[in-house]
């Protein structure tokens, strides 16, 4: 036991001491979020204040275009003015841009296209922003003067009743909480598949690097190869529950920086995608905040971490033991590692897929199926937790995948470590599946 | 003297290839032991076995009187492998440390060791260095320290010279002997025959999985000897006419010459006395370890093996 601290404390100090892991641990997410930050920082970027001059010859927005104007955003009504003057103003930059409404425009035929003519390119914000707005007086206008509703009875139309989806144990199962539920399993699932990848090859490089150097027979002499393996497992499995714990840290850290350093961002953020519906106003803005939040309450986040932790670490080390066996029967030429880990990285994929569907439709029988089979579970079975014990999975079903897994990562590793210790000392041979099947059964 | 290490009938199979086919020999504790014998012969099978890396088939082996214990007598083992490397991203004191402590010595302790080590082979500026830096020569005196450094009762060394200059040698085969007298004992391989006559107190010459001879070097020589002397006279006879001895060779006024059955070295002298021929000097010609090799490889049909003997 203690021989496999001191391994696992190598390979996790090597590994954390380079300056690579820092680069990556920490520069990397930091580089990502900031390119992130700087593309929405331009894109929702406005000037400060954006004139628009209207004339409006047939007078389609009966001067309420004025009354719309806010801090971004300034209507100025030039009703004598000509295209030809406008454009100076533009270029003596008395204005941002102009709207020219012609006499003949009828407001009925969709035809007619309302023209915004601006002196440069308008962010694609500020855009949205003018069209809402101008779209906002049309579309009033449309129905007030072709249905002859009053002013009342078309806000009232334009409320529309909530449809609440409810399942038979009284928990109402919001959309908000369905989408939030498929949005919570596919990233996690992905999560794991990418764990499984990123630090399964990692400890394959591992033996083959430990196997090529001509290490593995002098540390076997003082150790037995399955402690040499598990230390190399556990010390690359806590290089990356380290890396997640730093990467968790970093968002949330990132997460109160953020508006600190760009103070408008996160209100142009939450307030931008909600400008075509400025009708409803501000009420449905909070309202669909409050779903969101609603919804996340909803999630079961002790449930969710639990179980991702619970799989990480179980499928980690199911699938680590194998890649660390491919490792041990390769020679000094990493192309065999591709054909021999072919059939690692299958059910791997195979998951991917049925996680992909499980998302959707977390009681099929292929989910089942994919949540309780060891290979697959670790990836299927998060985008069925997403969605709740027992509307997701039931707690049978949770049990048994839990115990299979288990069951499953000692079986492989009881089977890794035999190839193993075969493999590490094995030099100059070309090894097949076959002579890999026989040194499972030979007995040392 | 009593035996640190007893193989009784050990075998190893694998698959249907006897790597170790029945071998039996006893160690004394402070010998330099030599195991000889060609590749593919099952040399590193059966150094496996003794280093617990593998489990015999069959026979036992018995490790300092007890039956041999392959987790806990690891410890009393070190074990310098022909294919070795090292960690090359490691620094060198670290990477010492380290596989100090897999043998089971405290940080204390190993460190205290390390120095001592270093100091003696004249290691200390390295302790920051990377291993990738290090020549070939370099990292293994540092994989012989790394050996030796937990004072192990047994040592096991393969090929441990070679790639180092005459004076690193030396350097390396004064601390074997110094080891030795302190009471460990050596197991040594190699193929360098010149080496074996040297250091070696006994020697077992392995192939083919079988062990074909057993004993000290003198032992082996007297064994393999052929009867031949050197003669070397003041001046040369025209002619030699006897049935005492034939001359098998004549260098200027020296003669080696292989004394037939019946008589002794008594009679080639007696006759050179009775001629009235000068002798300058008479020795016995013994044959050289490597000559034994060969013959005695040669006469079971050694295969060359195209492969690590382990599949």
């Amino acid at each position: 036991m203690n021989k496999i601290s001191i391994i696992a404390r190598r390979e996790f100090l090597s590994r954390v001491q380079k300056k690579t892991f820092l680069l990556t641990t920490i520069g990397l997410p930091i580089l990502i979020f900031g390119i992130y930050a700087l593309i929405i920082y331009f894109a929702v970027r406005t000037s400060d204040n954006f004139t628009i001059a209207v004339a409006d010859k047939a007078n389609i927005f009966e001067g309420k275009l004025a009354e719309k104007s806010d801090s971004e955003i300034k209507f100025i009504s030039v009703n004598n003015e000509t295209p030809e003057t406008l454009k100076q103003q533009i270029d003596t930059k008395k204005i941002d841009a102009f709207v020219f409404i012609p006499e003949h425009f009828n407001i009925m035929e969709n035809k007619d296209s309302v023209q915004v003519i601006s002196g440069k390119s308008v962010g694609i914000i500020t855009r949205e922003k003018i069209v809402g707005k101008l779209n906002n007086i049309i579309e009033e206008k449309k129905m007030l003067g072709s249905l002859n509703l009053t002013k009342k009875q078309l806000d009232s139309l334009q409320q529309t009743n909530k449809i609440i989806f409810t399942s038979t144990t009284g928990v109402e199962d919001s959309n908000k909480k369905a989408g939030l539920s498929y949005g919570v399993g596919f990233a996690s699932g992905f999560l794991i598949y990418f764990i499984l990848f990123i630090y399964g090859t990692m400890v394959m490089r591992g033996v083959m690097e430990e196997k090529t150097n001509r290490i593995a027979e002098v540390i076997v002499s003082s150790v037995k190869p399955f402690q040499l393996m598990l230390g190399k497992i556990i010390g690359i499995g806590s290089v990356g529950l380290v890396q997640f714990l730093i990467w968790i840290i970093l968002i949330i850290s990132l997460q109160f920086l953020l508006p600190l350093i760009f103070p408008d961002l996160l209100t142009q953020m939450q307030s931008a995608p909600m400008q075509p519906a400025i009708a409803g106003g501000a009420t449905q803005e909070s309202a669909a905040i409050a779903g969101i939040m609603n919804g996340l309450g909803q999630i079961n986040w002790v449930l969710i971490i639990g179980c991702f932790v619970f799989y990480f670490l179980g499928g980690y080390f199911l699938y680590a033991s194998l890649f660390a066996a491919v490792g041990s029967t390769v020679n000094e030429d990493p192309q065999d590692a591709q054909s021999l880990m072919l059939p690692i990285t299958m059910p791997i994929i195979f998951a991917m897929v049925i996680m992909m569907n499980a998302v959707n439709n977390p009681n099929s029988s292929l989910a089942i199926f994919g949540s309780i089979f060891p290979l697959t579970s670790p990836i299927v079975m998060m985008a069925r937790v997403a969605h709740g014990v027992p509307e997701g999975v039931t707690v049978l079903e949770l049990i048994a995948s839990m115990v299979c897994l288990i069951v499953g990562f000692l079986g492989t590793t009881w089977l890794a470590g035999k190839i193993y210790r075969t493999g590490i000392l094995m030099y100059g041979k070309k090894v097949t599946w076959k002579t890999i099947g026989t040194w499972v059964f030979r007995k040392y | 003297m009593n035996n640190i290490l007893e193989l009784n009938n050990l075998q190893k199979h694998f698959g249907t290839h006897k790597a170790v086919d029945d071998i039996s020999f006893n160690i004394e504790q402070g010998n330099i032991f030599g195991l000889l014998g060609p590749n593919g012969a099952g040399k590193t099978t059966l150094i496996r076995m003794i280093t617990g890396i593998f489990y015999p088939d069959n026979g036992s082996i018995i490790f300092d009187g007890k039956k041999f214990d392959p987790i806990n007598d690891v410890v009393k083992i070190g074990y310098m492998p022909e294919e070795r490397g090292l960690y090359k991203k490691m620094k060198i004191g670290e990477h010492a440390l380290y596989l100090a402590q897999l043998k089971g010595l405290s940080k204390a302790d190993a460190m205290s060791k390390i120095v001592y080590w270093f100091k003696k082979l004249e290691m200390e500026s390295w302790w920051n260095k990377k291993v990738e830096d290090l020549s070939k020569g370099m990292s293994q005196k540092l994989q012989f320290v790394t050996t030796v450094l937990h004072e192990p009762k047994l040592i096991i060394l393969d090929e441990p010279f070679s790639g180092l200059d005459p004076v690193n040698a030396n350097l390396i085969k004064d601390e074997i002997y110094g080891l030795a007298q302190r009471g460990s004992t050596i197991i040594f391989s190699t193929h360098r025959m010149e080496q074996v006559e040297e250091i070696c107190d006994h020697i077992i010459l392995v192939n083919l999985g079988k062990k074909i001879l057993d004993g000290t070097v003198h032992d082996v020589k007297q064994q393999f000897k052929e009867n031949k002397f050197s003669v070397k006279l003041h001046e040369l006879p025209t002619e030699i006419n006897t049935t005492a001895f034939t001359v098998n060779e004549q260098q200027e006024n020296k003669l080696i010459v292989t004394i037939n059955e019946g008589y002794t070295s008594n009679d080639v002298l007696q006759y050179f006395i009775n001629k009235h021929n000068t002798i300058d000097s008479f020795s016995e010609i013994l044959p050289g370890l490597n000559e034994i090799f060969i013959a005695l490889v040669e006469d079971t049909k050694a295969k060359t093996r195209a492969f690590e003997s382990v599949a």
